[in-house]
């Protein structure tokens, strides 16, 4: 018996299950990685700066997108909340990408220039001071620490290995870009960027 | 995409789903008289080697009769459209369209109608309620009395003019405000005169020789913006500082704070993200909020 077989020999049994399971991955994953619409930015968008780079790893350590997505799907409830819907070209400089799948907290794909640097600072020290009716947990240690510049150059340089186009001054000039600035700042940084580059009035 | 991902595509999907059928189907054995088992026994439990029912493997053939009709009417093959020509953003389309014929000519109405005529209507304070909810209450507050560093909007004291125009001029373009820092000008002992003699503009208890002394740097420094009483001047957002309203706090060392560090308060402008529909019935929302002076139209803004 076949199925017999099968189930008598674990090797075999990893083998046709891998061979099973890739076939959703084959077919939805890896033509998209060399497709046009995927891969090309769109218009205007620029590499993270150093400064915007440290902001978002900041952003991936405090574990904002456990509980903020950066996706808007073309559905209208979406975009009339948060504006234009997401597309591919948005992403192609950011890896891994922060889409997230839970949104505890809004969705931040165009949270970019919507509120005040002030009002980030302000709501970011304790969430609570702006909205009282908040869960979102309060970062102050972002107001004193500061982001260790060592590093960045490593980050941008590594990210041009992925195809990421920094320039040679882009990494050299790193270092200074984020010395001894708060991590707050960077943060923020970061935010006032997101999704500025599609607006549309709804 | 390119012709050799679009047959790729194709060329794994088919052959998945011939694949799937045929597991199924070829390897299926037909109900026999006798129950086998698989040799296995726990216990006393032996594990029968029964085949799959009939109406299990009818429901799984039908879900690939499924795809078949699927793959036909959507785009999942590659390039291929669909016959029903579905796209994502197509259907998006649809629904903004739909959205719209059926809003867009009650908000144009109200767009054609001045602000004061229209800021106790039941319909627009519940549009504008929504509207203040989701581009206005992180700032504000959703009941609209603003924050430390967010100005009240529900009250009678405005920076920049309570008019329906000057409302809605801060909506469209935003607003930046300017207060310098006073730190090097003034020094240490400055800073402590000046914020005596704004403490005494409210009739709170200073310092009076401090009060006096910084009185003199008031009428130096301070009057451009705040004008020689203190009361403020809407065209450039500097705020009335003898009524006790403190958008940064109004004790001795939230007021030196302010004048050491200045403070630069800043509105959005929302002309690229919202429509001037829109924009009007948060306007009138807005400037219905403080004007509701009768319980009735108190209630109903929430």
């Amino acid at each position: 018996m076949k199925h017999d077989k099968i189930e008598r020999t674990p090797s075999l049994m990893v083998a046709l299950i891998i061979v099973a399971i890739s076939f959703g991955t084959l077919v939805e994953l890896v033509p998209l990685a060399f497709s046009k619409s995927t891969t090309t930015p769109i218009e205007g968008l620029e590499p993270y700066s150093a400064l915007e780079l440290e902001g978002r790893d900041i952003y991936i350590r405090e574990g904002c997108h456990t509980c903020h997505s950066q996706m808007i799907r073309p559905l209208r409830a979406e975009t009339e909340r948060y504006g234009h819907y997401s597309v591919a070209g948005e992403f192609v400089y950011d890896r891994p990408f922060l889409w997230g799948s839970k949104r505890t907290g809004p969705d931040l794909a165009r949270v970019g220039a919507r509120y005040s640097d002030e009002w980030h600072r302000a709501h970011l020290y304790n969430p609570r001071d702006v909205i009282p009716e908040s869960n979102m947990p309060a970062f102050p240690w972002l107001f004193e620490d500061t982001i260790d510049a060592k590093t960045t150059p490593v980050k941008l340089a590594t990210l041009r290995k992925l195809g990421v186009p920094y320039t040679d001054a882009d990494i050299a000039g790193a270092e200074a870009a984020v010395k001894d600035v708060r991590e707050i700042d960077a943060l923020i940084a970061y935010l006032q960027q997101l999704g500025t580059l599609i607006q549309a009035r709804r | 995409m390119t012709d050799f991902w679009s047959g790729w595509i194709i060329l794994l999907t088919s052959a998945q789903l011939i694949a799937a059928l045929w597991i199924l189907l070829g390897n299926r054995k037909k109900p026999e008289a006798e129950i086998k088992t698989t040799g296995h026994k726990y216990d006393g439990l032996e594990e029968l080697d029964t085949p799959l029912p009939t109406w299990w493997v009818y429901m799984f053939v039908s879900t690939i009769v499924w795809s078949v009709g699927y793959l036909l009417l959507y785009p999942g093959m590659g390039n291929y459209q669909g016959l029903l020509g579905w796209t994502s953003t197509g259907q998006y389309d649809v629904r903004v369209a739909k959205a719209e014929d059926q809003y867009r000519a009650m908000r144009d109405r109200y767009l054609a109608m001045p602000i004061e005529d229209i800021a106790f209507e039941p319909k627009v304070r519940k549009m504008g309620r929504r509207l203040f909810g989701n581009n206005c209450a992180q700032c504000h507050g959703s009941d609209a009395y603003g924050a430390h560093g967010f100005p009240n909007l529900a009250d009678d004291d405005w920076l920049y003019g309570g008019t329906p125009e000057a409302i809605k001029a801060t909506l469209i373009h935003g607003r930046q405000a300017a207060m310098p820092a006073w730190q090097t000008i003034l020094g240490d002992s400055g800073i402590k005169e000046t914020t005596q003699y704004v403490l005494s503009l409210n009739a709170r208890d200073a310092d009076a020789r401090d009060a006096a002394k910084g009185a003199q740097h008031f009428q130096t420094y301070c009057i451009a913006c705040h004008g020689p009483e203190g009361k403020g001047n809407q065209l450039m957002g500097a705020p009335n500082l003898t009524n006790g309203i403190w958008l940064y706090g109004g004790t001795a060392d939230q007021i030196a704070h302010t004048l050491r560090n200045g403070r630069n308060g800043k509105m959005p402008a929302f002309s690229e993200t919202l429509t001037e529909d829109k924009i009007h019935i948060l306007t009138a929302w807005v400037y219905g909020l403080n004007r509701s002076s009768s319980q009735a139209t108190t209630a109903a803004n929430f």
